[in-house]
This record gives C-alpha cells, structure tokens and sequence, in this order.
C-alpha cells in the first residue's frame, strides 16, 4: 500500500519535472529570458551562474557583476544611498495608493483624507507609511550625504556625482516640502504660509516667486492643484532623471569610493 | 612532433595546386607587361617610381634619423613594397633592403619607459550576487518592517480644516525648513530665507572643487571633516531649537516646562 501511493508520486513528480522541461523548452519561455538566464537552466551555485545571475537579468543596468569587497561591508555605506532610493519606491507606491482617494481642491482635499482615515481599508496605515517613510527619507538623503562626505567619497574623479546629490537633497526636500501642503489643514496651510513667504523676500523677483509658486496672491485651492501636480508629476520625474546619472556616474567612476 | 592528419595534408595539397595555377596566368601577363602587374594603376607606378629615386638621392638622411632614434623613420620608401610584391618573384634586386642589406623596415623606436603600463592591478572583489544584492534586500525589508510597524502604531496628523482665519500660535515650518525659521528670529528674511540657504546650497555644491586635499583619509582632512561637522551641527542645532525649544509667538520655552508645540 505505502508502495503503491510512493510510487504514485514519483510519477507525478517525474510528471510535473517533464511537465516544466516542456514548458522551459517553449519559445515563448525563451523569448521571456534571454540566452543564460538561470530560469533557463535553473541555477546552481557555481561563479559563472552567480555572473549571469546579474549579467541575464535588468540588474546589470544597476550593478556590476562584480564589486570591491569593502563595498559590501555594511559599515562602510551603512545602506544609506540604496535606502533612499528604495524609499523614494516605497513612497511612489504607496502615493500612487493615494492619489486614488485624492482630489487637489480646497472644497474636497482635506474631507477627501478624512475618509480615507475612516473608510478607506488600510488607507490610514498606507498615508502613515507614506509620511513616516518622507520624513525618513529626508534624513536618509541627509546622512548618506554626511557619509559621503566623511569618506572623501566626492574628490576626483567623482567631484560632479556629489554635485548631482546636491541637487538630489534639493528636489527631495521639495518633494516632501509641496506634499506637506497637500492634506490641507490647519498644520499644512501655516507651514506652507511660513516657507512660501521666506521665499518671497527672493531679491529682485521675490513677489513673481511666490506668484509663481502660490498660482496667486496668497494660498488657495490653485496652489493645491499647483503643488499636487508638482509633487505626484513634475518633481518624481526631474528626480529619476538625476537618479539615473547618479546611479551611472557612480558606476563610471569605478564603483564606491574607497577603501580609506 | 605531432602528425598532420592525412585530410588536412590532402586539402593543403589540393589548395597548393589550385593556387600555382591561378599564378601561372598571371605571371605570365606580368613578363609580357614589363616586369609588373596590370593590377596597379599606372599613376601609382610612376609615384612609386619617383619615391625610389628619390630615396636612393636621400638616403643618408633617412639612415641619419633611423640613427637618431627619431619617432617613426622609414627608410624605405611608401608604396615601394606595394609595388614590388607581384614581382618580387619575377625580379630580385634588393629593392627593399636598408642601408646594410637589411630587408625588414624600422617603423619606429619606443624609448624605455614610454611604454604605459596598462596592466590593471588586481583588485580585491566579490560576485554582487549574493554578496551585495543579499545586503541590499535585507536592508529593504528591515526599512520597510519598521516602517509597517511604525505606522501601525503613530498616526500622521491631520488637524483642522485649513482656515486662513485662524493662525495657529506658534505656526511652523516643516522640521526641515525649522532651521531657516530660526534663523528668521535672527535676521532679514531676506538673509535668512533667502541669502544663508542659497550660500549654504552653493557652498556644498563647490566643496569638491574647493577641496584640493587628495587623500581621503581621516587623519589627513582635519580642517574639512571640522569644517563640514560645524556646518552639520549648525542646522542641526538650529532644527532642534526651532522644533522643541519654540513656543508660542516663537519664543523661546523648554520642553519640560511647557511642552512641545510641534508637528511632523
């Protein structure tokens, strides 16, 4: 009896085995990986596949195959560039969560993250995550910059990448500045208030600033929809694109820096 | 020594063969046409032609820089062994000999030391997969483990509708912005919103440019690692006054007294 019913798992086993050798040999499979992708041909540890495994997958457009072994070290970077950009991920999905419970007007802003508090399911615990995670991105682009310049990591040749985190913690700190006004309430008015009107004593063009800024006079439901599209839209975008030359100056500049 | 096998001697053979009787013709055409082929244009013979005695007037000079060890000499003449090649066979003059009866050609001399060493050194490194892509996911799901955990348990604010009719005492920035606030209760604002970011902004973006200190080590940049924390703890301190040592109308209280009039 026990026989029998091991057996029949064999044969199912060796079924399902035969099953997934036809499905890998499909065109279809192999039009999806390319030629040395270890779901090709399944992955055992050895050098040459622990190369493909970056060489055959969208990886390679991050990371080299191989890096120094002092970059690995957690003490080194402490994680702090890589966290960053995994928080700015984590606050596009979870923005991208709210923007469906959103509309940028004065009349409807605020009601709209009341109920999102109250009916929407996670919908509170998805906005915490959103500005907990911005105000730990703040410090995380702050601290990596700290880091960075603690290990002499911006001389030559990698003068111009710390220029470009420069304008990173900029476009970060707008980030998170324009969806502070977003909830519309008594905390996001009189911070905006207080931020805009400092920037309105710009010399020479300080009142087209802060026209340009507020679309008016003073803070009103133009200025929501103004600074909502700045921050789901335009700054995201300018930011990837300085990311993508972060990311590959620091690769043309022969990895991270170091060791001390 | 290791043998030939039999196919390939054959094929080498055929090819031998094949190759003496494609020449045949050929040669033949260049006897009658004077000693070189028709293939090459008669404008390129004459130039050709030119070169060579020009080269036989001159050739002590070419020897001379040959001599001199000079960048690239080149006794012989450009386009000579072109030119002489299909009837080399034909005709043996020493067309393409140097001045000692040498026939290959010096293209140039390449001083000791001027030779790059290119070979790169060995640098100490590990596959990315697992070493690094590991770290990485691990330190992703410790971020986004606290990050859950946090949120689950404090909530954003959200306060009041917004009304512009009703200023909050004290009203603050965002933490960020709060050292800017600060120094507002210092100066202009057109100095401290406007004029100390920018310097500040500026400042930051010249640091590699200003600092000419090639070493990154510690103990070699004492006045940029001191420079830089002042600038750190500057805001720093200034973020943390501005938070929790402001109260209302942005005067300054303790925390422990009247507690803390702040918002993240």
């Amino acid at each position: 009896m026990a026989k029998a019913v091991q057996g029949e798992r064999e044969g199912f086993s060796e079924k399902l085995s035969k099953r997934m050798e036809a499905v890998q040999a499909s065109q279809a499979w192999n039009s999806i990986f390319r030629p040395g992708s270890i779901f090709r041909k399944g992955y055992t540890d050895s050098p040459r596949n622990r190369s493909y495994v970056i060489m055959n997958s969208v990886l390679y457009h991050l990371h080299p195959v191989k890096v120094k072994r002092h970059a690995v070290k957690v003490s080194y970077t402490l994680c702090l560039g890589g966290l960053s950009f995994f928080l700015f991920i984590l606050l596009t999905v979870t923005g991208i969560f709210l923007m469906f419970f959103y509309r940028p007007t004065a009349a409807q802003a605020w009601t709209d993250i009341y109920s999102l508090h109250t009916s929407v399911t996670f919908g509170l615990l998805v906005r915490n995550m959103h500005r907990w995670g911005a105000h730990l991105m703040v410090l995380s682009v702050f601290l990596h910059m700290a880091r960075v310049f603690y290990h002499g990591a911006y001389k030559p040749p990698r003068e111009f990448n710390w220029v470009i985190g420069v304008i990173l913690l900029t476009l970060t700190l707008l980030l998170s500045f324009t969806g502070y006004l977003l909830p519309w309430d008594q905390l996001a008015l009189w911070a905006v208030t207080v931020g805009t009107n400092m920037m309105g004593y710009t010399p020479v063009f300080g009142d087209q600033v802060r026209f340009v800024l507020l679309g008016g006079v003073e803070i009103g439901t133009d200025t929501l929809l103004r600074w909502y599209v700045l921050h789901v839209l335009m700054l995201p975008f300018v930011l990837v694109l300085f990311l993508a030359v972060h990311f590959w100056r620091v690769r043309k500049d022969g990895g991270i820096s170091g060791p001390l | 020594m290791t043998e030939i096998p039999e196919h390939l001697l054959k094929r080498a053979q055929e090819a031998k063969a094949k190759a003496a009787a494609k020449a045949g013709p050929d040669a033949a055409a260049g006897a009658d046409g004077g000693g070189d082929s028709g293939k090459i244009p008669a404008h390129l013979l004459a130039r050709s032609q030119a070169a060579r005695s020009a080269a036989a007037g001159g050739g002590g000079e070419a020897t001379g820089s040959e001599a001199a060890g000079g960048g690239v000499a080149t006794a012989e003449r450009p386009g000579g062994a072109v030119a002489t090649m299909p009837a080399a066979g034909a005709q043996a003059p020493p067309l393409a000999t140097g001045p000692e009866g040498h026939t290959q050609r010096l293209l140039t001399v390449v001083k000791a030391g001027s030779i790059q060493d290119v070979k790169a050194r060995p640098v100490d490194k590990v596959h990315t997969w697992p070493h690094l892509l590991v770290v990485e996911f691990v330190a992703a799901l410790a971020c986004t483990a606290f990050l859950l955990v946090f949120s689950a348990f404090v909530n954003a604010p959200l306060l009041s509708l917004a009304n512009f009719n009703l200023t909050p005492n004290p009203s603050k920035a965002p933490w960020y912005f709060l050292g800017l606030q600060e120094l507002l209760t210092m100066f202009h604002p057109m100095v401290a919103g406007v004029t100390i970011p920018g310097m500040g902004i500026f400042a930051l973006i010249l640091a590699p440019y200003s600092d000419k200190n090639p070493s990154p080590r510690p103990e070699d940049r004492k006045f940029a690692i001191m420079l830089f924390t002042t600038f750190l703890m500057f805001w720093a301190v200034l973020v943390i006054i501005g938070s929790f040592f402001r109260g209302p109308g942005f005067n300054f209280t303790f925390p422990w007294n009247d507690g803390v009039f702040f918002d993240l």
